[in-house]
């Protein structure tokens, strides 16, 4: 009797074990391919309104791999992702370059903007020069969150150092945070200790915990944030989905794939702005 | 922050108005119990066998696997991605970013647990019960059934504090799942995703669901044991 009720249990648990699977992965479409991609794209809710559509219309499956940049573009040379679609032109450049794809397309673009606390201690709010805004917080060494994860993001916070004249490694210190995280982490962090931080207009949009955050700097043209996509050379990895990763580009970089990424907006704001057409973007 | 905005981020979870929250769900528990039923499988025997052999450098494993026991989530994730990557040894199988990564790497981390408090609960009874298992003609290997099957209840113990590590760790599904919407998204990776979203309401009411589901299960198995004991006395 008691061994029974044993028994019972048992083959409840792995019945429960055994029926789960199936549940998980109901409506399965024909093929899928794995994309690295970045925290931002993600964050900023772009691939929960794109994806769908795609999806329904081709009947690959996308399965996205949110990473840093760096981090995406290292996947996609071991040979983990289908397809790598990030924002460090030069980054992407020097993929190609080691042949681990064929092709760079530029998809979208949208802005970077400088966040920093509304009291604005470094005095840089209303500003349109970044390099000025990032000189006088260093010159007042007033807290600064980078993400320092060889992001899209922190490769653009360290050529916008750069541009400013500021050695990083000169003046670093304690008012310089180095969080190794991703971008809303890095946004948890500003708004937890009031500091500045360098995002990506899109994920700020879609970020909830704002506290007492607001936009300082933004339209310097030196702000400006371009995504490239690249199929991963199968070649290197036979196991690389060509067919329907180049679906993927081509619609990505087509007509619908671009009035799609127009047509995402939060709250009436558009977040990416398509450039698939544009000449060396 | 709220309260107001967590108990409306619960109520949206449990009563379906968040897209794909059981699915997710269903894989945590799916990933957890499947790993720890693959550490039991494997370390009850084992860890029998270490409580009662006796061989030179004994000790140095026993000291290793109780070491063990505190592996990084981090770093077992990683040792299984190097082995699942298209790059590595195991590359060909193709399970990087699927849920049998998952339970590989999750078994990785359960299973130190399970040989390491096994092999202490029965080289107690063992102690206690030498003399009699042999005049049963129950020595060596043979004895594991029977001093398995006598510390079944304490044993369970061993079997929740691996479901607590498995459950509750994010590090190894983050790193070998890809916490790719639908696929490989778990409890774990969601509250994470979720907090650097900046949606703290709704990272902290999957939280707290996830521990509510922990206590359901650990209740469940504690009153089970409770039955069990009882009838079997």
């Amino acid at each position: 009797m008691i061994h029974l009720a044993r028994r019972t249990l048992l083959a409840a648990a792995l019945g429960l074990a055994v029926a789960l699977p199936a549940q998980a992965q109901d409506a399965k479409p024909t093929a899928s391919i794995v994309v690295a991609s970045t925290t931002s794209t993600q964050d900023s809710g772009l691939f929960g309104y794109l994806l769908p559509i795609f999806t329904k219309k081709t009947g690959i499956e996308v399965k996205i791999v949110a990473q840093g940049t760096g981090q995406a573009l290292d996947t996609g040379r071991r040979g983990d992702a289908d397809v790598v679609f990030v924002h460090a032109k030069a980054a992407e450049e020097k993929f190609l370059s080691e042949g681990f794809s064929k092709e760079r397309k530029p998809v979208m673009y949208n802005d970077f903007v400088l966040i920093g606390p509304k009291s604005d201690p470094a005095g840089v709010a209303g500003g349109k020069d970044i390099a000025a805004a990032l000189t006088a917080i260093e010159t007042k060494k007033e807290p600064f969150v980078s993400r320092g994860d060889k992001s899209g993001t922190h490769m653009a916070e360290l050529k916008l150092w750069k541009t400013a004249n500021v050695d990083l490694e000169k003046v670093r210190g304690d008012w310089y945070r180095e969080i190794g995280q991703g971008m809303g982490a890095a946004l948890n962090t500003a708004s937890a200790m009031n500091a500045y931080v360098l995002a990506d207009r899109a994920t700020w949009l879609n970020f909830k915990n704002r506290g007492d955050l607001a936009i300082v700097v933004e339209g310097d043209k030196r702000l400006f944030n371009q995504y490239g996509v690249m199929v991963v050379n199968p070649e290197k990895f036979p196991t690389v989905k060509a067919k329907e990763a180049a679906a993927f580009v081509e619609w990505l970089t087509g007509p619908e794939g671009q009035k799609t990424i127009a047509d995402y907006k939060i709250g009436g704001e558009q977040l990416f702005f398509p450039n698939a057409n544009q000449p060396g973007a | 922050m709220d309260f107001a905005a967590i108990i409306t981020a619960i109520a949206d979870l449990l009563g379906g108005a968040t897209p794909g929250f059981w699915p997710i769900v269903g894989l945590s528990l799916k990933v957890t119990l499947s790993a720890v039923t693959l550490a039991a499988l494997i370390g009850l025997p084992l860890g029998a066998l270490l409580g009662i052999a006796r061989f030179p450098g004994r000790t140095a494993v026993v000291v290793l696997v109780n070491a063990m026991m505190g592996l990084p989530p981090v770093v077992a994730g990683l040792a299984i991605f190097l082995l699942l990557s298209r790059s590595g040894p195991l590359g060909p199988l193709g399970w990087l970013f699927s849920a049998k990564a998952m339970i590989l790497a999750q078994t990785m981390l359960v299973l130190p647990i399970v040989v390491a408090l096994t092999r202490q609960t029965i080289e107690d009874l063992w102690r206690e019960y030498a003399e009699h298992l042999a005049s049963l003609d129950l020595t060596g290997a043979r004895a594991v059934p029977t001093l398995l099957w006598d510390a079944r209840f304490s044993l369970v113990t061993a079997l929740l504090a691996g479901f607590g590590r498995a459950s509750a760790e994010v590090g190894a599904v983050l790193i070998v799942g890809g916490n790719i919407a639908g696929h490989t998204r778990t409890m774990t990776t969601a509250i994470a995703l979720e907090t650097s979203k900046g949606d703290l309401p709704l990272a902290l009411g999957l939280g707290l669901i996830l521990i509510l589901l922990t206590l359901i299960l650990n209740a469940v198995a504690f009153g089970a044991g409770r039955v069990g004991a009882r009838h079997a006395r």
